[in-house]
C-alpha cells in the first residue's frame, strides 16, 4: 500500500521528529511512504475563526496535492477531523464537494489507520515506564477514536498505562482560542495537568501534538518533571 | 393581525426552509413521519421483569433506592393495622384523606381527626395534618413511581401538603412502565382528563445546597406505599 | 470589543483564577457524574433512546405551527386561557394584567428559566407585587438578589456557610452548617407563603399537543404547591416546548432526569390540563398559559441551527463543559449559560453583542456528546463564528486570514515564511514575557516550544537524497 503523509504545519515546524517516527513505523510494517512536498496546512485556523472562504481556498490546495494519493495518513486527530468531518461541510454545495468527500474518505488519523485499516495493534515497540494517555478532543469525539491508541499502547513492551480521571476532558488548547482567551485556556490546562499529576506517571502520551504543546507549556511553568510524547514517538522505539 | 396569527405566520415563514432530518449511525430512519409507537421505547428504557412478581420485586428495589417505604400486605386488615401503628408511633392527631374504597376502610379504624378533601377544605386545616392518605391510578415498576390524579388522590394538595403521604394501592394497579401508565390513563379518561396528574417518585427532595441530598424540601418527607391484594 | 465581550473577559479572568470556585464546582459535579452514568447504564440502549428523542423533537419543531394549534385548542376546550406572546413585553404585560384584574397581592413562583428570560420578577416587583421564589436554590439566589448561576442548579456556587449566613441575615435563623437544617428553615418560611399567595407562576418542561397539557418536572414539591393552592395559576411556556404525544413523556421524563440531575426519574412529574374541573376538590379557578416566542422564531428560521430548539433545558451540557466549569455561570451574562446559552443567545439577543460566547470555546464537543436530544452544539458554535465573520468582518482579522490563506496556498511562500519564523524566534526569546512579546497571551502562563532546527520537509528531503 502506498501511503501519503499529511504532516500538519505545526508538526512540520515544531515536532518534525513525530513525522519521522510515523515514517519509521510504516516502513517497518513494510509500506511505502510518500510525502507530497507541496502540502501546507489543512486550513483549520481560519475555519475555526469563522473565515470559511479563506479556509476553503487553503483546503482546495490540499485537495489538489492529495488528489492522486491512495491513502492519506495524518499525525493529528484535530487536522484529521478537519479533513474528514469539516471538509465535506466546508464544501457543501460547492463544485468540489465530491472531491472533498473523496479525500475525507481516504484520510486516516495515524492510530486509526494502524488499528482499523491495517489491523495492526502490535508494532513491536518497547518503551519502559508508566504513562497516561490524553485523548485529543477531535480524535475522540469527531473521529470516535477512543480505542485505537490504547490498543496500540497496550502492546508496547515495558509500558504501563494508567488512566487519569480527566482523560476525556479538553486540555484547553483549542487553536486560536488559546490566544484569544488565554485565561480560560490556561485554567483548563491546569485542571488537565492536576489530573495527570494525580496518576503519578512518568509521561503523558497523546495522538495530538497540539494538545501536547499546551500540556507541556503548563507542566514547564509548574516545574513538573512529567515528560510528553506523541503516540508515534512511543511506537517508534524498539 | 392577532398575536396568534403573528406567531403562527412567523413559524410558517421560518419552516419554509426545511431542516436536515436527523440521520443516525445506521442511516435508517426510525419512523416516518410521526412518533414511533410508544411501546417501541421499551426496547431502550431500563428492563422490567415479565411477571407481576418480578415487577413487584423491582418496585421494592426502586423504593429502597428512593427511600420510599413499600410494604406488600396480605389483606386489608394488615394494611389497616400497619397504618394504625404508624399513627400511634408518630402521634398523628389529624390526617387528611378522601373518599375511596381503600381509604374509607382504613380511616374507619383510625381515631385521629379527619380532614376530608373531596368537597373542598380549608388550606390551613390540611396544612396542619400529620399525614395524607390517598389511593392512586397506578404504580410503575420501572421507576418506583405512583401515578395520582385529582380524582384518584383527593385533589392536588392532599398528596403533597402533609408531611407524610400514604398510598393505598391494589396489586392489579402495578404496571411495567410510564408508557403503560399513560396509555391506561388515556383509555380511562379519553377526552375527559382530570386537570391534574402526577408521577410521584419517592419523597420530596432537594440537592440545592452543595448537591447534598435532603428529603422533605417542600413536599412530604416520608412516602409510604401499601400494596394490597 | 462590545461591552458584553469585555464583561465576559473580565469576569472569566476573575473566576478562572479563583481556585476556591474551581474546587467547589468540581466537587458539586463529581457526584452528578457518578449518578448520571449509573442511570444511563440502566437504559437498555441510551443511544437508541437519544436517537428517538432527537427524532421526536425534530418532528415537533419542524411542524411547530400544527402542534401549537392542536395544543392550544385542546387547552382552551378545558377552560384554560391561552395568551400568545410575540415578545417578552407582551408576556409581562399580560401577566401583570391578570394579577391586577384579580387584585393579587402576593405571588409564589416555581422555578422557570423562561420567566428569568423575560425578567418577570423585576417587573412584577416594580409593579408592587410581592414575588417569592419557592425552589430552594432559586429562593437562595433571590435573597441574594442574584440571577440563577446554573439552569438547573441555581445556587451551586454557594457553600452551606454562605447560605447559613444569608438565612441568618434575612430570616433571622440560627447559624448551622447542616444542609438539612438549612432546607427546613426555608421550608418553614415558605409554607406560610404558599398558603397566602393569590397567584402561582410556573414554567413548563413540556407542552403536550395531543392532550393539551403542560408537564412540570421538579424534586421539591414547590411547583406542585404553587399550582395547587393559589386561585390563579399562570404558566409561561416557550413555544419550542412542544411534544406531539402524551406517550412521548415515557421517554423524555427518564431522559431529562438522567442527564439533568442523575436521577432515574425526578420526584414529581406533573401534568396540568386546565383549571379545577367540576368534581375536583381543589386547584386554581383560573389557569393561564402564556406561549412565548421572544425571537425563538428567528432561531427556527435558521434551518442549520434549528435543532437548538430541541433543547429540554436539562443542563447536561453545562455540567460537562470545561469552559463553564472554569468561568462559572455568571460570566456568561445570559439567562441560559453554558454551551446551549452560547449557541442560542446570539439568536435571542443579537449576534453582534453575543458572538464572543461562541468564540470562547475550545470546540471540544463534550456538550454535543452528552446532549440527550443530540443538538449539534459545538458545530453550531462554529456556525455562529462563521455567521459573525460574514455579518461584520473585523478588518484586522480579515487581513490576518487573507494573509494566512495567501501563504498557505503557495508552498514556496509557506517554506519562506517558516524560515523567517525560525530566524525570528531567537528575537522573540529576547522579549519573551514582556509586553513586546507577540506570543505573550501564550507565554505568560505557558512555555513555548522551540522551532525545530530542521523541519519535517527538510528532514524528508535529506533522507531522500543522502
Amino acid at each position: 500500500m502506498k501511503i501519503s503523509l499529511f504532516i500538519p504545519c505545526f508538526v512540520d515546524q515544531f515536532y518534525p521528529q513525530t513525522g519521522m517516527s510515523i515514517v519509521k513505523i510504516l516502513e517497518r510494517l513494510g509500506h511505502a511512504v510518500d510525502f507530497p512536498e507541496a502540502q501546507t496546512c489543512c486550513g483549520q485556523p481560519p475555519f475555526n475563526s469563522g473565515y470559511w472562504d479563506e479556509a476553503r481556498v487553503v483546503a482546495e490546495r490540499q485537495m489538489s496535492v492529495f488528489r492522486n494519493s491512495e491513502i492519506v495518513v495524518i499525525s493529528s486527530g484535530s487536522c484529521g477531523a478537519m479533513v474528514k468531518i469539516f471538509y465535506p461541510e466546508l464544501f457543501h454545495g460547492h463544485p468540489r464537494e465530491a472531491e472533498a468527500k473523496t479525500l475525507a474518505a481516504k484520510t486516516f488519523e495515524f492510530s486509526d489507520f494502524l488499528v482499523n485499516k491495517l489491523g495492526v495493534s502490535d508494532v513491536g515497540a518497547k518503551f519502559p515506564g508508566r504513562a497516561t494517555f490524553h485523548d485529543g478532543c477531535h480524535g475522540l469525539r469527531e473521529l470516535n477514536l477512543k480505542k485505537p491508541p490504547r490498543q496500540l499502547l497496550e502492546h508496547v513492551r515495558g509500558l504501563e498505562l494508567v488512566e487519569m480521571k480527566e482523560a476525556e476532558t479538553c486540555c484547553g488548547f483549542g487553536g486560536t482560542f488559546a490566544l484569544k482567551f488565554p485565561m480560560i485556556s490556561t485554567a483548563m490546562g491546569e485542571v488537565k495537568c492536576a489530573s495527570i499529576a494525580e496518576t503519578g506517571v512518568d509521561f503523558v502520551i497523546s495522538n495530538d501534538s497540539s494538545c501536547l504543546m499546551q500540556i507541556r507549556g503548563i507542566l514547564d511553568k509548574q516545574g513538573k518533571p512529567v515528560k510528553t510524547f506523541h503516540l508515534a514517538d512511543v511506537l517508534a522505539q524498539t | 393581525m392577532t398575536n396568534r396569527e403573528i406567531i403562527l405566520s412567523r413559524i410558517r415563514e421560518a419552516l419554509k426552509i426545511s431542516a436536515p432530518h436527523p440521520t443516525f449511525q445506521d442511516k435508517v430512519q426510525i419512523r416516518t413521519p410521526i412518533s414511533p409507537p410508544a411501546n417501541s421505547f421499551q426496547q431502550w428504557l431500563p428492563p422490567v421483569g415479565e411477571t407481576l412478581e418480578a415487577q413487584i420485586e423491582l418496585f421494592q428495589k426502586n423504593s429502597e433506592n428512593l427511600k420510599t417505604g413499600f410494604r406488600v400486605c396480605a389483606d386489608l386488615n394488615e394494611a389497616v393495622q400497619f397504618v394504625k401503628t404508624l399513627a400511634a408511633n408518630n402521634g398523628w392527631k389529624k390526617i387528611g384523606l378522601h373518599r375511596g374504597e381503600l381509604t374509607d376502610a382504613v380511616a374507619q379504624e383510625l381515631d385521629s381527626t379527619k380532614v376530608q378533601t373531596e368537597n373542598g377544605y380549608a388550606v390551613n386545616d390540611l396544612e396542619s395534618c400529620d399525614a395524607g392518605l390517598t389511593e392512586c391510578e397506578s404504580l410503575i415498576a420501572q421507576t418506583g413511581s405512583v401515578l395520582v390524579s385529582a380524582i384518584s388522590a383527593g385533589g392536588r394538595a392532599l398528596s403533597v401538603l402533609p408531611p407524610h403521604h400514604i398510598v393505598l394501592a391494589r396489586r392489579n394497579q402495578m404496571v411495567t412502565d410510564l408508557t403503560v401508565a399513560l396509555q391506561q390513563a388515556q383509555e380511562k379518561f379519553k377526552n375527559n382528563f382530570p386537570s391534574f396528574l402526577s408521577f410521584i417518585t419517592g419523597p420530596s427532595r432537594t440537592g440545592d445546597i452543595e448537591r447534598i441530598l435532603v428529603l422533605g424540601a417542600h413536599g412530604p418527607k416520608k412516602l409510604t406505599i401499601l400494596l394490597l391484594p | 470589543m462590545t461591552t458584553q465581550a469585555k464583561e465576559f473577559s473580565e469576569s472569566a479572568r476573575r473566576y478562572t483564577t479563583d481556585l476556591r470556585h474551581r474546587d467547589l464546582i468540581q466537587k458539586a459535579l463529581a457526584g452528578y457524574y457518578v449518578k448520571r452514568d449509573e442511570n444511563k447504564n440502566r437504559f437498555q440502549s441510551w443511544s437508541g433512546a437519544r436517537d428517538a428523542a432527537a427524532e421526536i423533537k425534530w418532528e415537533a419543531v419542524n411542524h411547530l405551527d400544527r402542534y401549537l394549534e392542536e395544543f392550544v385548542s385542546k387547552l382552551e376546550a378545558r377552560g384554560t386561557k391561552v395568551f400568545w406572546a410575540p415578545s417578552a413585553k407582551d408576556a409581562r404585560d399580560y401577566i401583570i394584567g391578570v394579577a391586577r384584574q384579580n387584585k393579587v397581592r402576593s405571588i409564589i413562583k416555581s422555578k422557570s428559566m423562561t420567566a428569568e428570560e423575560i425578567h418577570l420578577n423585576e417587573t412584577l416587583e416594580h409593579e408592587g407585587f410581592e414575588v417569592v421564589e419557592s425552589d430552594l436554590g432559586e429562593y437562595i439566589v433571590q435573597l441574594r438578589r442574584e440571577p440563577p448561576y446554573h439552569l438547573v442548579f441555581p445556587a451551586m456556587h454557594l457553600t452551606r456557610g454562605q447560605i447559613s449566613d444569608l438565612f441568618h441575615e434575612k430570616l433571622n435563623s440560627a447559624p448551622t452548617d447542616n444542609p438539612e437544617d438549612l432546607t427546613m428553615i426555608a421550608r418553614r418560611a415558605m409554607r406560610k407563603k404558599f398558603c397566602e399567595a393569590d397567584m402561582g407562576v410556573s414554567g413548563a418542561n413540556f407542552a403536550i399537543a395531543e392532550t393539551g397539557m403542560i408537564s412540570i418536572t421538579e424534586n421539591e414539591g414547590n411547583a406542585r404547591l404553587t399550582t395547587s393552592l393559589p386561585k390563579i395559576h399562570v404558566a409561561i411556556v416557550g413555544i419550542e416546548k412542544i411534544l406531539p404525544k402524551l406517550s412521548d413523556l415515557a421517554l423524555f421524563l427518564p431522559m431529562l432526569a438522567t442527564t439533568g440531575a442523575g436521577q432515574s426519574l425526578t420526584c414529581y412529574n406533573t401534568l396540568y390540563g386546565g383549571p379545577r374541573q367540576p368534581g375536583e376538590p381543589d386547584g386554581p379557578q383560573e389557569f393561564h398559559v402564556v406561549l412565548l416566542d421572544n425571537r425563538r422564531t428567528e432561531l427556527l428560521a435558521d434551518a442549520e441551527q434549528r435543532d437548538a430548539l430541541h433543547c429540554i433545558r436539562c443542563g447536561a451540557c453545562l455540567n460537562v463543559c470545561p469552559i463553564f466549569k472554569n468561568v462559572g455561570g455568571y460570566s456568561y451574562g445570559t439567562t441560559y449559560q453554558g454551551p446551549i446559552g452560547s449557541v442560542i443567545t446570539p439568536h435571542l439577543r443579537g449576534l453582534h453583542d453575543w458572538k464572543h460566547l461562541s468564540q470562547a470555546s475550545s470546540l471540544c464537543g463534550a456538550c454535543t456528546e452528552t446532549c440527550p436530544v443530540k443538538i449539534n452544539l459545538h458545530h453550531h458554535l462554529l456556525h455562529n463564528r462563521r455567521n459573525a465573520a460574514r455579518a461584520e468582518t473585523s478588518f484586522s482579522e480579515k487581513i490576518l486570514w487573507r494573509g494566512f490563506s495567501f501563504v498557505m496556498q503557495r508552498p514556496k511562500f509557506y517554506r519562506f515564511a517558516t524560515r523567517c519564523a525560525r530566524i525570528a524566534q531567537p528575537l522573540q526569546r529576547l522579549v519573551q514575557g514582556t509586553i513586546f512579546d507577540p506570543l505573550r497571551p501564550w507565554t505568560k502562563t505557558r512555555s513555548f516550544p522551540q522551532t525545530a532546527k530542521k523541519n519535517f520537509y527538510e528532514l524528508w528531503r535529506e533522507r531522500k537524497t543522502p
